[in-house]
């Protein structure tokens, strides 16, 4: 049975943090029994509390004899985000690829037509070219006069 | 390492490492997840168990870094975290004593304190370590531990006064 006066001393140390672990235990002893002086009873609740809290325990233990039950958990929540991600970036490039590839149509189609063009436009060009080498031709006939009648 | 040598290595401090998550964290079901990931993570790291001095003070940092983590990214997202416990220990509190209920102040009082000395209380008020491993656990200097220590006493003793004299809070 501790003394009002040493529980008192010991309270004032407890507060400023100067207490050893068997002191508070004696505090704790002391504010669990029924008597506790009428001044010091507002202590009661707290020291009391740390005995309860004390109390507590992890229950949950029987899961760790099988580790892998709760990762299985984490995996399944992970593997939900998973497939959510990949569907979401599925319906998104999924519809990127189909413009583009209806873009790239559009672009062989008009690649195709321009060299058609072309083509054609060369191929004109090229009937007249020819005509105007028959020009030429006149110059050279021309010339071939010239070269006799000198 | 044989997993029952674990099992029986962990036993005796896994309720310490329960009791300060939900310290952290509050919430009953966090605190049991935090508890579960902590020892698997120490599970995992089992090979090099031996070079550590104390396994008990290193599962103790262990949770503390884990739930501070998960306090962190829980604010991050902007979330709060989901519990029940209060309503629980209310209602069977109706029909307990007054002096029981002041008990239950002092949780209260205790989760409005910043986590640094939450948990330093935690460790000595309710566990019993000695300042050293405190210190050891929290990564403090022993000063420290013991000014935090104070302040978190202190701060208890006041809001249970405030309390008392207010009549029920």
């Amino acid at each position: 049975m501790e003394s009002v006066k040493k529980i008192e001393k010991l309270l004032e140390k407890y507060f400023e943090a100067t207490t050893t672990v068997e002191d508070e235990k004696r505090l704790r002893a002391y504010f669990t029994q029924e008597d506790v002086a009428a001044h010091l009873a507002q202590y009661k609740p707290m020291f009391n509390y740390f005995s309860n809290a004390k109390e507590e325990t992890f229950t949950k233990l029987e899961t760790l004899s099988e580790p892998v039950k709760p990762r299985i958990r984490y995996i399944y929540r992970w593997v939900s985000v998973a497939a959510a991600v990949v569907l979401a970036f599925g319906v998104y490039f999924g519809n990127e690829y189909r413009i583009q590839k209806e873009v790239e149509r559009a672009q062989a189609e008009y690649a195709y037509q321009e060299t058609k063009k072309a083509l054609n436009l060369l191929a004109e060009n090229f009937g007249r070219g020819t005509e105007k080498v028959a020009y030429l031709n006149e110059f050279e006939i021309a010339k071939q006069k010239m070269y006799k009648n000198n | 390492m044989q997993q029952s040598e674990f099992i029986n290595l962990v036993m005796p401090f896994k309720d310490k490492l329960y009791r300060l998550a939900k310290r952290l964290l509050v919430s009953k079901e966090e605190a049991e997840d935090a508890t579960q990931e902590v020892l698997l993570k120490l599970w995992a790291k089992n090979e090099n168990m031996g070079q550590f001095r104390s396994v008990e003070a290193f599962a103790m940092t262990m949770t503390k870094n884990f739930c501070l983590d998960r306090l962190k990214s829980k604010q991050a997202g902007n979330l709060k975290l989901v519990h029940s416990n209060y309503r629980d220990e209310n209602t069977s509190l109706q029909k307990q004593l007054e002096a029981e209920d002041s008990v239950s102040w002092i949780e209260k009082i205790m989760d409005e304190l910043p986590e640094q000395q939450k948990m330093v209380m935690q460790l000595r008020d309710v566990e019993d370590y000695d300042y050293d491993e405190i210190s050891e656990m929290l990564d403090m200097k022993p000063t420290a531990v013991r000014v935090t220590l104070s302040r978190a006493r202190k701060t208890v003793r006041e809001k249970l006064m405030q309390k008392h004299s207010y009549g029920i809070g």
